[in-house]
């Protein structure tokens, strides 16, 4: 049974789009699943870069709604990923350029063909919120550990709940353990509190992300990215599995790994603050 | 404000100044009370209980918080500060 997944947050630059990018590619690499990426931020098409296939357009979502094209000729297959697809968002219309019913229409025509549609919410509350959010069945609202980020979240939860969704999943990114530590970040905890919603997943801020993004490689099939292996177990809990929440123990160095760092070899402990986290 | 007084003091992180601050912001977004509303119910107030009592009025204070209403639930409380000049006769009636 396919489904249609709105990834929304209410404010901007929280990391929707590399959500999308993430979650879309894990779903298709790690779990052979026929999905779709849908950029509803039209006037400002991003994913498209996010994933390195800008250079492919040749139709957009509102080509499509206004019959301009056949949605098969909009869709662009990634050739790295089987299964994989973006539909990118118009750059030059603006978000009037679509109505919530369009929309619904576009995502019940997708859910034919594929197991996912992964729909990229732009900033905001007004109508490319409505349009994004039409079609979908469940949400995931993105955050940063920011006041304003979980403000605007909160008010997110408030409006889909209205809407008839339930039980929208939270998905914390951009934090940062040795911040939450020296208690100078809200921790995963604090922010689960104060919104009272079920959490999909933490995303510790990564600089892979910003290289992966600079090559238009997401980060989720980066084996050696912390981002990455969050957004793979987020994938997981996606499909249905039950992968642990998180463990935010400090590892003690063990006896093994100080003889290994003694010898100039790599030690399996993350990097840093000396402590290990999994996400 | 409460949570004015607790910044300044280094003993009290960051992230819990954060966590009071939202807490404050979303008990008035979630109740939908602006400041304007707010500044109504004030001017309201003032109009009834200048009938009986001569109030201070630059020192009246009213807002929005949370209150306990049992081990872990908290609702939304208004709260008044309304400073008395002087009773008015026809209070005692
Ligand atoms: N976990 C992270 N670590 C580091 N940088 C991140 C992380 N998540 C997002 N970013 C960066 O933050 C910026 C905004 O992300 P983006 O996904 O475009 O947000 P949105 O779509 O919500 O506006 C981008 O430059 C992105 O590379
Ligand atoms: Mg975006």
């Amino acid at each position: 049974m396919s489904q249609v997944l709105v990834i929304t947050s209410g404010k901007g630059g929280v990391g929707k789009t590399t959500t999308t990018a993430n979650i879309g590619t894990g779903l298709a690499l790690y779990k052979q699943r026929k999905v779709v990426m849908v950029d509803a931020d039209i006037g400002l098409r991003n994913l498209d870069v996010v994933m390195g296939l800008e250079n492919r357009i040749v139709y957009d979502l509102v080509d499509v709604t206004h019959g301009l094209c056949r949605l098969k000729q909009a869709l662009i297959k990634d050739k790295r990923f089987e299964n994989l697809y973006l539909l990118p968002a118009a750059q030059t219309k603006d978000k009037t350029a679509v109505t919530p019913e369009q929309m619904e229409k576009l995502c019940d025509e997708l859910r034919k063909d594929f197991d996912y549609v992964l729909i990229d919410c732009p900033a905001g509350i007004e109508q490319g919120f409505k349009n994004a959010i039409a079609g979908a069945d469940k949400a995931i609202i993105v955050t940063t550990p920011e006041v304003s980020a979980v403000r605007d979240a909160d008010r997110i939860v408030g409006l889909l709940e209205a809407s008839g969704f339930e039980e929208p999943k939270l998905l914390i990114n951009r934090i940062r353990p040795d911040m939450v530590k020296r208690g100078d970040m809200m921790s995963i905890e604090d922010m689960i509190d104060i919104l009272a919603i079920e959490l999909l997943g933490v995303v510790p801020e990564d600089e892979k992300i910003v290289v992966s993004t600079n090559r238009g490689e997401p980060a989720v099939a980066d084996e050696t990215s912390r981002a990455g292996q969050a957004y793979r177990n987020i994938t997981r809990r996606i499909e249905g599995e039950e992968v642990p929440l998180m463990t935010l123990q400090e590892v003690e160095p063990t006896f093994m790994d100080k003889l290994r760092m003694l010898f100039g070899i790599k030690t399996r402990t993350a990097k840093g603050e000396g402590a290990k986290w999994t996400f | 404000m409460d949570f004015l007084k607790i910044f300044g003091r280094e003993d009290i992180s960051s992230k819990d100044i954060a966590k009071e601050r939202l807490r404050l912001i979303l008990v008035h977004d979630r109740a939908n009370v602006s400041p304007k509303f707010l500044e109504m119910i004030k001017s309201q107030l003032i109009n009834i209980i200048s009938d009986y009592m001569e109030i201070e009025e630059d020192g009246m204070e009213i807002k929005l918080t949370r209150m306990k209403k049992d081990e872990d639930t908290t609702v939304p409380a208004l709260v008044a500060n309304i400073p008395i000049r002087r009773m008015k006769h026809l209070a005692k009636i």
